[in-house]
């Protein structure tokens, strides 16, 4: 069995490589962010309010440049992410978030990725083990 | 090579499938309830969502103090504040020159200013990104005398939570956002909400 | 006139499908195959109707007919020939006419298809195929009819959406998607027909296989194509919003992919009926969903076309389809039951089912983010938004399960596989995935870029060697030449070397899609005539406007000099510009795109023009994209790999399933 050991041998090695590269390269990354970068979480999180279903990050219409303008001169006088979310939340409510906060209802949106997720997995299971009864096919 | 060659087993199948005892009758419509059952819900979930707008948000403002402004006039030389306007009806309307609804809604506009301009009721015309160019001419077309005002950096409109023109607030005399309305306003609409703003400052 | 014949032929091509479906299903029911011939016949009519029905429409287009409510709010005089024909498809009720007209098209051709050999299936798939020809002309002559008239002709149109005749894109991206969304007709068909005759073994499957592999690469390219426009036209710099019009595109996708993995379970083992028939009902229904909610006006999104009020009848339609087709399944239940088993978690037909389980949850994640802020609304009553952080985050770890199992899928064989071969198979292709992460990392990569680019290397050299591996078994039992091993081996088998292509297509754009999303490079920039401003590694130099007038638009072109910043050499020059439409609304950016190439490192350099002040101060969005251009080459790659896989080959032993045809047999055995 010393070919099968050595192909386990050598998969496992090619799997240990990639996790130390990843390991190496995480650790290596270590950015301080920027207030550009801060500003620009904030506005991927919110929704442009003309232009459809767009970030006010990416959006280019102009009242997204003029939220993002608004986002970077709230954050420049040391306003929370939080409070500057809170302010847009007052004026055009929860539906400017791109992502509805977990709260009541909104939960499933949070929960049915990883609850389809896990059902899948078990329907997998399932129906791998199970021996399907029938009529056998003659040949 | 496309014709169907039909086997033993779908012919089984066919003779078992038909006559079927009461009690695998009665198991087989089970499992058509439960596969059904989630389908019906789906079907009445989309249908719940037809006759909705989907655009028409409900204002946050509503009962909220008025967002404070001050602007730019665009008809005159200085600027139009919401201080200046404190204790009379105020019926700000976010328009644009390329706005075609609010071509539509400018009689409307017109007829509810002249009526009630000596009530205590002001209008005023905030733009919503345009230039003060596009501005001046779209009001030399359609006339039109109630104050008019620049937004800059559209900060006044951001504040009120707009997302589109036309968008009309009416503000009552004690500074609380009483009725907002999206799209084209109509004369009806304008002179319910005035009275009714009227008649809320007046009880006070 | 146009409007009268329009109407007219819409009708009696309404009479025809009914005609149609009653006539094949008498025909079958009482034994009287002229009265099948008749329905067949019917379908030709219908089909020529229908053509003549969008020749009307095109017509008032190009005559300046504004008495049609139509070409007055779609077109104008000044409109250009070219977006004029494009306006028959470009607004709701035009593209109706055209979802009716590639319809009338499968119709015939599946009536054609079967003229001479009858598979006992054939009547009542071609009658329900009548009942969704009967369904879609209802819609398009009710509430919403393209040929509704004005009481007087207004003497100018209003002129297309402005964002719809920016681009000749527009021309292909719904042709492309109709021909894909209603391909999958023709397998739902035959499945219904399956269903009702009691035929529920292969046969209905393998008829259909072409069209429904047809219809996977018309969809394919359809919704590059839609990202190719959002990216060239809509000038965010991005080409995938997650946008509810897009995602119900997508969904029909997802699964129809699933089906084609599933079937080829069902081929060979005869297992996983209730699942293939399941799948496709579902398919099929996506469809009808994705036009429900596009033209119901439910989700707004950036396709808003009109308000309609045809949302009840999709409505209603969609009900039958899911209530009639799952309970037709729930009724043959015991006719579905299968013959085999999974041998063991270690085969082709487990990692297939894999395949299909996280495809599922995909499009169950996709559609209940898409449908949540309706659910949402009805029950509290405010609303919601669910957009592109919710959809990437929970797409990503599936998706890099689901490219695992694309790369040792077919590195396993079908049953059971033994350890050791399976082991062997993995090295080569797990090596170059840790050179390849190793390489990476020492280059200063995050790790988030290593274990992507990783697994996607593991993936496409697990693809390669399969390929290898056949033509190097056709080289040794023949001894040909490399290129006649290749068409040997390809030739006997179509199907998985297809699949192999499209595997790597989608690799490929998997990593053009990583590399953009990992590398998020933008920067907003304002610049006076003349000034050189430093964003994302480039000097930009904005050289002024110009504008132009065309008959229709204004265009202001604002001139932008990329500069290498250190030897201060032009890169490129860019030309983004505004475009203003007299009729309506906002100017539309049109972005100025340098391509990128292998030459180039495959970096695009894209521009978008934001605003302009007083013409000599412009605003801009600059963005530094790499890796964009794989996107459309995968693509591409991917529908080439469709047309591989669907090519005519030997054909097969005549019908017992359960056989593996000889020729993989032997493949098989040249581990």
């Amino acid at each position: 069995m010393s070919g099968r050991a050595r192909s386990v041998a050598l998969i496992v090695g090619a799997v240990v490589v990639v996790g130390l590269a990843a390991l190496f390269a995480s650790a290596r990354a270590g950015r301080t962010e920027s207030l550009a970068d801060r500003a620009h979480e904030i506005a991927a999180g919110l929704r442009c309010p003309v232009c459809l279903n767009l970030s006010v990050a990416d959006s280019p219409s102009r009242l997204a440049g003029e939220m993002r303008s608004e986002i970077a001169t709230r954050l420049r006088a040391g306003e929370s992410p939080e409070r500057i979310r809170a302010f847009f939340i007052d004026r055009y409510g929860e539906w400017i978030l791109l992502e509805p906060p977990r709260r009541g209802l909104n939960w499933i949106p949070w929960a049915v990725p990883v609850v389809a997720l896990a059902a899948g997995v078990a329907i997998w299971i399932a129906v791998i083990r199970r021996p399907e009864t029938g009529l056998q096919e003659p040949g | 090579m496309s014709t169907d060659a039909p086997s033993t087993t779908e012919e089984v199948a066919e003779t078992e499938g038909t006559g079927a005892e009461p009690g695998r009758r009665r198991s087989r419509t089970r499992t058509i309830a439960i596969v059904l059952a989630p389908l019906v819900l789906f079907a009445l979930l989309l249908a719940s969502g037809l006759g909705k707008d989907p655009r028409a948000l409900p204002s946050e403002l509503i009962g909220k103090p008025a967002p404070g402004f001050s602007l730019p006039r665009l008809d005159t030389d200085g600027t139009i504040s919401s201080k200046d306007l404190a204790g009379q009806v105020v019926v700000v309307n976010f328009w644009a020159s390329w706005c075609l609804p609010c071509r539509q809604e400018h009689d409307d506009l017109r007829a509810a200013w002249d009526r009630y301009r000596e009530r205590g009721v002001v209008v005023l015309g905030v733009l919503f990104e345009d230039t003060p160019e596009g501005a001046m001419s779209f009001r030399q077309e359609l006339g039109g005398d109630w104050p008019i005002a620049d937004d800059p950096g559209s900060k006044t409109a951001i504040a009120y939570g707009v997302f589109g023109v036309p968008e009309t607030f009416v503000i009552a005399p004690d500074g609380t956002v009483a009725a907002k309305t999206t799209g084209a306003v109509t004369y009806d609409w304008l002179t319910d909400e005035i009275e009714a703003a009227l008649r809320k400052g007046n009880v006070e | 006139m146009p409007a009268l014949v329009g109407t007219i032929s819409l009708a009696l091509a309404l009479a025809l499908a009914l005609y149609g479906a009653t006539a094949a299903i008498v025909g079958v029911r009482t034994g009287r195959p002229r009265v099948l011939e008749s329905a067949r016949t019917a379908a030709y009519s219908l089909l020529a109707l229908v053509v003549v029905a969008n020749l009307a429409m095109l017509a008032a287009l190009l005559a300046n007919d504004f008495s049609l409510t139509y070409v007055s709010l779609n077109s104008s005089r000044a409109t250009p020939t070219f977006f004029k024909v494009l306006a028959l498809w470009s607004a709701d009720e035009g593209s109706l006419l055209l979802w009716n007209l590639v319809l009338a098209g499968y119709l015939a051709a599946v009536a054609f298809r079967f003229r001479r050999s009858r598979p006992e299936t054939f009547p009542w798939a071609l009658a329900v195929m009548f009942g969704v020809s009967a369904f879609y002309l209802l819609l398009v002559l009710g509430p919403t009819t393209p040929f509704a008239t004005l009481a007087t002709a207004p003497a100018d149109g209003r002129g297309p959406l402005p964002l719809l005749q920016n681009h000749p894109l527009m021309a292909a991206h719904p042709p492309m998607l109709y021909l894909g969304f209603i391909g999958f007709t023709v397998p739902f068909a035959f499945a219904i027909a399956a269903l009702i005759t009691g035929r529920v073994s292969d046969a209905w499957m393998r008829i259909t296989r072409r069209w429904t592999i047809a219809a996977w690469i018309f969809l394919t390219i359809g919704l590059t194509l839609g990202a190719l426009w959002s990216y060239s036209v809509l000038g965010w710099g991005g080409y995938w919003a997650w946008d509810p019009v897009e995602n119900v595109a997508l969904l029909p996708w997802l699964m129809g992919t699933a089906f084609l993995h599933s079937v080829m379970v069902q081929e060979r083992r005869g297992m996983l009926k209730i699942w293939n028939l399941s799948l496709i009902v579902g398919t099929f229904a996506l469809t009808v969903l994705g036009t429900f909610l596009t033209r119901g006006s439910i989700l707004a999104s950036v396709h808003t076309f009109a308000e309609s009020i045809v949302g009840p009848l999709y409505l209603v339609f969609l009900t039958i389809v899911l209530l009639g087709g799952f309970g037709l399944i729930a009724w043959r239940r015991e006719s579905l039951l299968g013959e085999a088993t999974f041998d063991t978690p270690l085969s082709r037909e487990s990692v297939f089912l894999g395949n299909n389980v996280l495809l599922l949850v995909l499009t169950f994640t996709v559609l209940v983010g898409t449908i949540y802020p309706l659910l949402a609304e009805a029950v509290t009553n405010r609303k919601v938004s669910v957009g592109s952080p919710f959809f990437n985050r929970n797409t990503a770890p599936v998706a890099l399960l689901l490219l695992f199992l694309m790369g040792i899928g077919p590195l396993l064989p079908w049953r059971a596989a033994s350890l050791s071969a399976v082991l062997r198979r993995l090295q080569v292709p797990l090596w170059v995935a840790a050179a390849v992460a190793a390489l990476l990392a020492i280059a200063g990569a995050g790790a988030a870029a290593v274990v992507v680019f990783g697994l996607a290397a593991f993936v496409a050299a697990a693809t390669i060697s399969e390929m290898v591996r056949g033509v190097r078994a056709q080289r040794r039992a023949h001894g040909v030449s490399v290129g006649a091993a290749t068409r040997a081996a390809v030739s006997r088998n179509h199907r998985l070397y297809g699949g192999l292509v499209v595997h790597l297509g989608l690799i490929v754009a998997v990593v053009g899609v990583s590399w953009a999303a990992l590398s998020d490079r933008s920067s907003e920039v304002s610049a006076a005539r003349g000034e050189i401003v430093h964003a994302q590694g480039y000097d930009l130099r904005f050289d002024g406007l110009s504008a132009r007038d065309e008959p229709q638009r204004r265009v202001l072109v604002a001139n932008l000099t990329v500069l290498d910043p250190e030897s201060g050499d032009v890169v490129v020059r860019l030309h983004p510009s505004l475009n203003l439409y007299p009729a309506s609304s906002e100017p539309i950016g049109t972005p100025s795109i340098r391509i990128g190439t292998p030459f180039n490192g495959m970096v695009d350099l894209y521009a978008s023009l934001v605003t302009v002040e007083n013409g000599s101060r412009a605003t801009f969005r600059f963005f530094v994209n790499p890796g964009i251009g794989l996107l459309w080459v995968g693509g591409l790659v991917m529908a080439l790999g469709g047309v591989v896989a669907a090519w005519p080959g030997r054909p097969k032993a005549a019908g017992v399933p359960g056989t593996e045809p000889t020729s993989e047999r032997r493949e098989e055995v040249h581990v």
